[in-house]
């Protein structure tokens, strides 16, 4: 028996071409004739346009075309693509081009075309537009207020929605009747997400066939394709998109945006390619921001520690325009969280959407999820303080004990399975948890503050049931389909609908069907990211594409499988029941030379000279594959830090992290997928934060002044696992792209406030920079 | 402006526009788009390359002042076929994931490692601040780069 591939942590073969510049990016890929297209941005949050005079611009050298929005014709607005129902939603109309009123810094004014991309930026920056600046509004709180500056007419009171699907009677009445509540404001501050790669796209149009080509980095090139056939009017068969190699996403590559229509507008208009894409500047004032939350946050317990209810008013701002998902962030996706791992069995949430003059918010990894999963652990350790009981004592006393087979939780979810108290004693026991509340008091009294943070969390992935996305008003399906193609000389190519952009999906996904059909994996190619070559698939986000696209990839092969054995049979005059099938191979029971490869079978499928009656030709399987519920991975992570409490300055000492995301298919790609995860969300606690000034302007509009992570921030994390499967899965496994987000902010941020503790400190805002750390330690001590 | 450089062995004359910076005229002119542009303010270190041996944000130059000298990118680190060790290193630790920054960590570390053979983490791990990567948490990079440096002391 050959070592297993499935759960082997094989090197990826997507880093040949990464590790050697080979790879193409979309601003890589030129086109002879190329224009490039810049944008004119609003410099005002809010301002109505009074005259835009592109003269000299046109005049300039190269410059091909200036157009403003009262110039794009036959181009609709972007849509809101996620219409969550019961919530008296408003769609503002979004236009590739601000028409009449910008309403933020960076909203597109005017596009230049040009011969490159230094006479496109000069051009722009001649374009004269008069502006009457409006008062602006950034905070979603403030925003929802009456006498707030009002954001689009048809928006009363800038309140886009307003969700609260729970019983409030009957939470108001556990709180009514609880030992104890505690409170808090909770500051889910703006995130930038920052994939390494800009934003860029690059259009080509052919007015003999009508067909349009967009490159983009695209996590979704099949929704890509529906937006874009939606807004100019083309036939969906006449649009081809195209998710080249992309350098990231974290959920700033989902939407739609209006450069991405533009470009596509100015092909379509000049009959030349043209191409757009952002420096960072431009990306940190318009690709989508995450977070933007201000929670007002109440928890009740008994005196003995058990956790009763949950409740929450949650003012998501939604910056200046809906973007494409952004209704189902902070509902759907956050306040069917509020349970996590525990047994509470009262929630409540309202979640107020407030169109704001900031950037549009929309998905950001973990979206929705790490702002419950904070709010949760933060609120566990307010319980926890409250009553004198150590935190970790207080989750032990309310984790749902472990099901293998779904759990129904009060905020309506079915959790497919869970080990919660394995996974959490597994983490305690890696951090030496008793150990070191005796190290922590020992090192007080030499007036040093260590602090620990233990967070338990789960979290719903691998998006999702298609009829649940229609009850929750996604325009869109859940689904994924696949295509497992093997050639007459027994190779494989598999064609997928989603478009993984660095999670190593081509390595995993080969893995699968190395597994389950039996070709070498060296001999599977994985195909994503265009969408003629694909077939349909909904994208690569919500930690969806190893649960829903390797269920479909998984099932292709089993029926290949079974296709093959059947032929096997035929071809050894044999009867089905007696083949036994090793390692790529398939013999007769009892007579073990006989053997037909699975290479073989291919190639005897693709003749077709000897079939079984009734069997058709060739070795192609295709699947599409609707998940009946989501996944539901889980874990425990435990962070220690010391704070300088005459600096304010925090050392993360060590991270623990034991993650549960079922059967690991690669646990060197969990590992880096846990590691990529757990620093962003550490960054949300410690360093990251969009500041914008009283007008609006962005003040942290460099990677500098935002405070991206780096190297030096961290140290080593260990690493555990333990191995549940879902039951609804072919072959078990969860996802694990968000994971470490969702679980690491409230971690280090309770680690940081238990070193705190001694000195008084109760609450500072994230991110907890030594400034704040060290006002915060002056504040506590006066 | 007539500039004559020299980058990966191979000599390019050129006319530029004399704001050309070195990283455009390197992915514009040469279509060498193995070299990144990550931002804007010299932060990210995606675009670093080798300039006369040593390592440079190729955003931060003009390709004038480049004039005369020898630039080495990712797509010449590879010597006879063969991977640099660094670009083993990364691959087989699992080092990269969306590989936008690759070119440029690659680049660095390349050349950190040269100069400082048998470096410590954290010794790594400082010089690293100059190349950002949002994928890896920087973990499984300080992993590979630490192998080489283990390796260029022994």
């Amino acid at each position: 028996m050959t070592t297993r591939i499935f759960g082997s942590g094989i090197k990826r073969r997507e880093d040949p071409r990464l590790i050697t510049g080979e790879a193409r990016y979309t601003d890589d890929i030129k086109l002879p004739g190329v224009l490039h297209m810049a944008v004119v941005r609003s410099p005002y949050a809010h301002a109505n346009i009074v005259s835009i005079d592109s003269s000299a611009a046109e005049a300039m050298d190269g410059v091909v075309a200036v157009y403003t929005g009262d110039d794009i014709e036959g181009l609709a607005g972007l849509p809101t693509a996620w219409l969550i129902p019961d919530s008296d939603l408003k769609t503002p109309e979004h236009p590739a081009l601000a028409k009449g009123k910008a309403r933020y810094v960076g909203d597109g004014v005017a596009i230049v075309l040009a011969g490159d991309r230094y006479q496109a930026q000069d051009a722009a920056d001649a374009v004269v537009v008069e502006y009457e600046e409006l008062p602006a509004v950034i905070d979603p709180e403030e925003a929802a207020q009456e006498g707030a500056p009002l954001i689009h007419d048809d928006v009363e009171g800038n309140i886009a929605f307003r969700w609260a699907p729970f019983d409030k009677e009957a939470s108001d009445a556990v709180f009514d009747a609880a030992d104890v509540v505690v409170s808090e404001r909770i500051l889910q501050q703006r995130l930038l997400p920052t994939a390494m790669e800009p934003r860029s796209a690059m259009a080509q149009y052919n007015p003999a066939t009508a067909e349009l080509t967009l490159w983009c980095t695209s996590q979704n090139p099949h929704i890509h394709r529906f937006i874009i056939s939606a807004v100019t009017g083309l036939n969906e068969n006449k649009v081809r998109v195209i998710a080249p190699e992309v350098g990231g996403g974290f959920g700033s590559k989902i939407p739609c945006y209006p450069d991405e229509a533009l470009v596509s507008w100015a092909a379509m208009q000049l009959g030349v390619p043209v191409k757009w894409t952002e420096t960072r500047s431009e990306n940190y004032l318009i690709t989508i921001h995450g977070r933007d939350h201000v929670q007002h946050v109440d928890m009740a317990a008994s005196n003995d520690g058990k956790i009763l209810g949950v409740r929450a008013t949650v003012y998501a701002g939604m910056g200046g325009y809906l973007s494409t998902a952004a209704p189902g962030i902070p509902t759907i996706l956050h306040g069917l969280l509020y349970v996590g791992p525990y047994t509470i069995d009262s929630v409540y949430c309202e979640s107020i959407g407030v169109m704001t003059n900031g950037t549009p918010t929309d998905a950001y990894r973990g979206a929705g999820r790490p702002e419950a999963t904070f709010l949760l652990e933060r609120m566990i350790d307010n319980v926890a303080n409250k009553i004198g009981m150590d935190p970790a004592e207080v989750r032990r006393k309310n984790l749902i004990p472990a099901f293998e087979d779904g759990y129904e939780v009060a905020a309506g979810l079915n959790y497919d399975s869970g080990d919660y108290p394995t996974a959490f004693e597994k983490a305690l026991g890696m951090a030496g948890y008793g150990d070191f509340r005796q190290q922590q008091k020992s090192a007080a009294a030499q007036g040093r503050y260590l602090g620990i943070g233990v967070t338990a969390y789960t979290e719903m992935c691998g998006l999702g049931p298609s009829q649940v996305a229609g009850a929750v008003g996604f325009q869109g399906g859940l689904w994924e389909s696949a295509t497992v193609r093997v050639t007459p000389t027994g190779k494989v190519q598999a064609l997928i609908g989603a478009s993984p952009h660095g999670q190593g999906s081509e390595t995993t996904l080969a893995q699968i069907i190395a597994e389950e059909l039996g070709f070498p994996v060296d001999d599977i190619e994985v195909i994503h990211g265009d969408t003629t070559e694909t077939p349909m698939g909904w994208g690569t986000y919500g930690s969806r594409t190893t649960p829903v696209t390797g269920a479909a990839l998984a099932k292709a092969s089993q029926k290949l499988k079974e296709k093959a054995k059947a032929l096997a049979a035929h071809l050894m005059e044999a009867s089905e029941d007696d083949i036994e099938y090793a390692d790529g191979s398939f013999s007769v029971k009892g007579s073990p030379d006989q053997t037909q490869s699975i290479q073989d079978v291919a190639l005897m499928a693709h003749l077709a000279w000897n079939m079984p009656e009734g069997m058709d030709p060739g070795f192609e399987e295709s699947q599409f594959y609707d998940p009946p519920n989501f996944v539901f991975p889980f874990g425990t992570h435990i962070a220690i830090v010391e704070v300088d409490a005459e600096t304010g300055e925090i050392e993360l000492q060590r991270y623990i992290a034991v993650d549960d995301c079922g059967p690991q298919i690669n646990p060197e790609i969990v590992a880096g997928q846990i590691h990529g995860g757990v620093v962003q969300g550490i960054a949300q606690a410690l360093c990251e934060g969009v500041i914008y000034d009283e007008n609006g302007q962005l003040l942290t509009g460099t990677m500098m002044d935002y405070c991206m992570p780096k190297a030096d921030m961290f140290p080593n994390f260990e690493l555990g696992e333990t191995v549940t499967p879902s039951p609804h899965h072919p072959v078990g496994v969860k996802g694990v792209g968000e994971t470490g987000t969702i679980a690491s902010t409230p971690t280090v941020y309770n680690a940081v406030l238990d070193a705190l503790a001694p000195l008084g400190v109760e609450q500072i805002d994230m991110p907890l920079s030594s400034a704040k750390v060290w006002q915060a330690i002056q504040d506590a001590r006066s | 402006m007539q500039v004559a450089i020299t980058v990966n062995g191979v000599v390019h004359e050129r006319d530029v526009d004399p704001r050309t910076l070195l990283v455009h005229f390197l992915r514009e002119e040469l279509d060498l788009t193995g070299t990144k542009i990550g931002c804007d303010t010299s932060q990210c270190g995606a675009c670093t390359v080798h300039l006369n041996g040593k390592v440079l944000k190729s955003c931060t130059l003009l390709a004038v002042q480049a004039d005369g000298a020898e630039v080495a990118t990712i797509e010449g680190l590879a010597e006879n076929g063969e991977h640099h060790p660094m670009q083993t290193a990364f691959w087989e630790n699992h080092g990269l994931q969306c590989g936008y920054c690759t070119p440029g960590m690659i680049m660095a570390s390349a050349a950190f490692v040269r100069d400082n053979p048998g470096a410590s983490e954290g010794e790594i791990r400082h010089y690293l601040e100059g190349n950002i990567c949002r994928c890896t948490g920087y973990h499984n990079i300080v992993k590979a780069v630490k192998q080489v440096a283990d390796a260029a002391a022994t």
